[in-house]
């Protein structure tokens, strides 16, 4: 651990610890942040990072422990508190109304009466001086992640603070966007701001910061330099021990496997104004083979998925076919009874109901596929036997959990993703279809799922990933196609991909998809 | 200024939930008391001729259990639609038209006698109450109305299309003019229990029959889980591969066909005939009744009993002290009142927000309220 040379930190949090329940989600932890410095705090899913960063940010009340501001003890109240002392925040989940201009969205954060267009001209002058280009007056539903990113950055910087918090801000981003947000971060160093970077991307994490605090299960294990620690080191300190390498056999003869699902010339409309079009998306997931698909985060994936799935019906019959047969009129129960398997991205909500018991969410996906196993004569619930499939179900994906069979709710997002992904694979599906399969997953079980995926592949099934994490579709995917504005470009074996061409057409910039702007423009 | 704002807990008691009832029974039993006194009655011997002497004796209870089996009925299957977040507020015209479709055998073919005339009734009043509840569903899902607003409103129609019927096309010949049909024939009325001991009918065994059925089918069949599904988390249950549209139809086409049971139910019952009032309100009181018990069917048939007491308190003391027996309307009132201000208060706090503070101090606070609690 560094030690502070001017003799005051900035911010020095001593025995800060946060209850909840029978949880201790944050237990005695020390950190310290100096000035002009970019400290990561790095650690799995339900380390604790967020309650730690919601403590500093004034959303949470610690049970005990103790902040120091410039040497002074702060109680940080409430975020109104933080903002005064210096403290910004830019979430992972942008807080912008989407009809709404970028400067009225800001205005409507400072709260301090100045004109709309004063405040338009400050964040003009303030986003280009950071090389953050941004215009004021363009609505929010128009803009891309990136640019509604900057957004939440520019109201942050307005408020001048002395520390800026960004939690996982490069998740939502192509590699070009994060390079322009390391350059500016870089200059905020150098302005003498400290900023408290929290990602689980270790090799960012080597590149931009200074320092870094791991957290595992709430307790503070290590501070070091990550500059001088390898990707593998870092990863064993967030997981207590090596995390699992995926491991993908090489596929031989995939040209001449059956197709298993074959989308061709799937067109949709959009359902509403604020959402994406798909245009005309082609794609082939052969027997055998795992099919990713990039794209930065509200290019048409959810909208893709919905069509795939079923949860949405085409009307071209033929647009989507699973083994063979034409799937694009059938619900997703018909699709689901041709072999698919779908996980969606929304875990609570979507994949499971929150107040539901595990083994009841086992039912809803599996109701129609298991039905003789899972019911019975007059449609009576066979509870013993969706309890058993749910134990080894539990049992396979090593699903963590409090009690036997709790509410889906009570699980931590990996966990329940787990369990999630876990109720479709143990159907053995021929078409697997999984919408950010590893979102907020902690790494161990992110690996775990990985292979799961790729095994399944390998036993036969046509698998397709839909994610926003590059490293994990180069991981697992036998080819790579990117969706932009509801397009979809060819899919490009992995030999071939890399994270810059890859990284290139998710900012739009493939010949193919100018031509047919021009076409549709 | 000071302004009242409702702040979500972050957990909820289950102990205080299952309690909301009783709290909610106490509280009733509070205010009532002091109506009482406001009215100049003594509250005590009040209480003793509402509560006590209505259930005192055998031939009481049977009449507890005429009054008690339409609220169970119609409860039970309004649960079903709250459960699945489905809003039919229009019992009392379903009520009304399975016993104006069940009435149509007995009035139109009166001579058609046997075994068969009983059965063929309450299937008619099932198929009446559920083609009525069919309207609100068909126009839920094919033009998006508020099924709150379109049931209710088809309660004034059925209440007006009974009236004409009895007082037009279906009005007795021989009966000097009165607004009523003609008397069910003997095979055309639903037989006693007990005759010996009191008037009490079939209906409340069909009462108790449904709520064990919906009981088994909400908690132990997969009709019930896709409910369940759909009410809490319906994009889960679109997941799932269960059709919104056919449970707004599900659910009103039960529900409607119980209201329509209990309409037929109460007519070849306990009147005997169809005239322009054949309900005390039960289809509305069911509401409360569905609440009372927790949207659980057994829980419902607890809930019947006490709102059927209700009905022969305000009766009594109406007898025995002169008061209006709309008494009864304002006992029901309170109850729902108390048990949905005592679930409020389960799942939400209230505060005090001044209105002089800054804007975002007050934002602040808000924002802050929550955690508080947790931090505790």
């Amino acid at each position: 651990m560094s030690a502070n040379q001017d003799g005051t930190n900035l911010l020095e949090v001593r025995g800060l610890t946060k209850i909840f329940g029978t949880l201790t989600a944050c237990d005695h932890i020390d950190l310290d942040i100096a000035r002009g410095e970019i400290h990561a705090l790095l650690g799995e899913n339900g380390a604790g990072k967020s309650t730690l960063v919601k403590m500093l940010f004034g959303s949470l009340e610690p049970n005990s422990g103790e902040i120091f501001w410039n040497g002074q003890a702060v109680r940080i109240t409430s975020p109104g508190v933080a903002k005064k002392l210096g403290i910004g925040m830019v979430f992972q989940h942008f807080s912008l109304f989407e009809a709404l201009t970028a400067a009225e969205n800001i205005a409507l954060s400072l709260d301090d009466g100045s004109p709309i267009s004063s405040i338009a001209a400050k964040a003009r002058a303030l986003s280009y001086s950071y090389g953050l280009p941004l215009d004021p007056e363009s609505m929010v539903g128009d803009l891309s992640v990136g640019e509604r990113q900057r957004i939440e950055i520019i109201r942050c910087l307005l408020q001048t603070p002395q520390l800026i918090i960004l939690d996982e801000p490069t998740s939502v981003l192509t590699p070009q966007e994060a390079d322009k947000l390391f350059e500016t971060l870089e200059r905020l160093r150098s302005e003498g701001k400290s900023i408290l970077y929290i990602s689980h991307r270790l090799e960012e994490v080597k590149r931009i910061c200074d320092r870094a605090t791991v957290l595992r299960h709430g307790k503070v294990v290590g501070h070091c330099n990550p500059r001088e620690e390898t990707a593998a080191s870092l990863a064993r300190m967030m997981v207590g021990n090596e995390v699992q390498a995926v491991v993908r056999a090489p596929v031989e003869g995939i040209e001449t496997a059956q197709p298993l699902l074959e989308i061709r010339g799937l067109t949709r409309k959009p359902a509403t104004p604020f959402s994406i079009p798909l245009r005309n998306i082609s794609l082939n997931v052969r027997a055998g083979e795992v099919i990713g698909i990039a794209g930065v985060a509200g290019n048409g994936q959810g909208e893709f998925f919905e069509s795939v799935s079923g949860e949405v019906l085409q009307q071209d019959a033929a647009s989507v076919r699973i083994r063979g047969k034409d799937a694009g009129g059938l619900t997703i129960t018909g699709r689901r009874l041709l072999g698919a398997a779908f996980v969606p991205e929304e875990r609570l909500g979507h994949g499971a109901a929150p107040r539901m018991k595990l083994s009841e969410n086992l039912l809803l996906s599996r109701h129609a596929t298991d039905g003789k196993a899972f019911v019975g004569t007059g449609g009576m619930v066979k509870s013993g036997a969706i309890y058993a499939a749910s134990q080894r179900i539990i049992a396979a994906m090593d699903v963590r959990k409090s009690a036997p069979d709790p509410e889906a709710a009570a699980l931590s997002g990996g966990n329940l993703q787990k369990f999630i992904v876990g109720r479709e694979l143990d159907r053995r599906p021929s078409v697997m279809v999984v919408n950010q399969p590893t979102w907020g997953v902690d790494a161990g079980a992110a690996a775990h799922i990985r292979q799961a995926l790729i095994e399944l592949s390998r036993s036969g099934s046509a698998v397709l990933v839909i994610s926003q994490d590059l490293d994990e579709l180069f991981e697992i995917s036998d080819a790579i196609a990117v969706m932009h504005n509801g397009e979809l470009s060819k899919a490009m074996p992995i030999a071939e991909a890399t994270f810059e061409k890859v990284g290139l057409l998710m900012g739009g910039a493939e010949p193919g998809h100018a031509e047919h702007t021009l076409e549709t423009a | 200024m000071m302004r009242l704002e409702l702040v979500k807990r972050p957990q909820r008691s289950a102990l205080f939930s299952a309690l909301s009832p009783f709290m909610a029974f106490v509280l009733t039993i509070i205010a009532g008391a002091i109506m009482f006194a406001l009215l100049g009655v003594n509250p005590l011997t009040a209480f003793r001729i509402y509560f006590i002497e209505p259930v005192s004796q055998v031939w009481q209870l049977h009449e507890l259990a005429i009054k008690a089996a339409p609220l169970i009925l119609i409860a039970v299957g309004l649960s079903v639609c709250y459960k699945a977040n489905i809003w039919n507020i229009g019992a009392e015209g379903q009520f009304i038209f399975g016993a104006i479709f069940g009435s149509a055998i007995p009035v139109l073919f009166p001579q058609f006698e046997g075994p068969l005339v009983l059965p063929l009734m309450l299937l008619l009043g099932m198929v009446g109450g559920a083609a009525y509840a069919a309207i609100p569903a068909l126009l839920k899902t094919r033009f998006g109305t508020n099924e709150i607003l379109t049931s209710l409103m088809l309660v004034y129609v059925a209440q007006l299309f009974l009236d004409w019927l009895v007082r037009g096309p279906w009005r007795d010949p021989q009966g000097h003019g009165f607004p009523q049909t003609i008397q069910f024939g003997d095979s055309a009325v639903l037989p006693e229990l007990m005759p010996d001991a009191g008037r009490a009918n079939w209906g409340f065994v069909f009462a108790l029959i449904a709520a064990v059925l919906i009981w088994i089918l909400m908690s132990r069949m997969l009709k019930g889980f896709e409910v369940r599904v759909l009410g809490s988390s319906p994009r889960a249950g679109r997941f799932a591969g269960f059709g919104l549209n056919r449970m707004v139809f599900f659910a009103f086409l039960l529900s409607g066909a119980l209201a329509g049971l209990a309409g037929i139910s109460e007519v070849s019952g306990a009147i005997g005939q169809l005239q322009p009032v054949i309900s005390p309100g039960y289809g509305f009181t069911a509401i409360i009744v569905a609440f009372l018990g927790r949207l659980n069917p057994l829980g419902i048939v607890a809930a019947g009993l006490v709102l059927a007491l209700t009905y022969l308190g305000g009766e009594a003391v109406q007898s025995a002290l002169g008061i209006s027996d709309k008494v009864a309307r304002v006992f029901q009132g309170m109850l729902l009142f108390f048990v949905l201000g005592c679930d409020t208060l389960i799942h939400y706090r209230i505060r005090l927000i001044g209105l002089a503070l800054t804007k975002p101090e007050a934002a602040a606070k808000l924002e802050a309220a929550p955690k508080l609690k947790e931090a505790r």
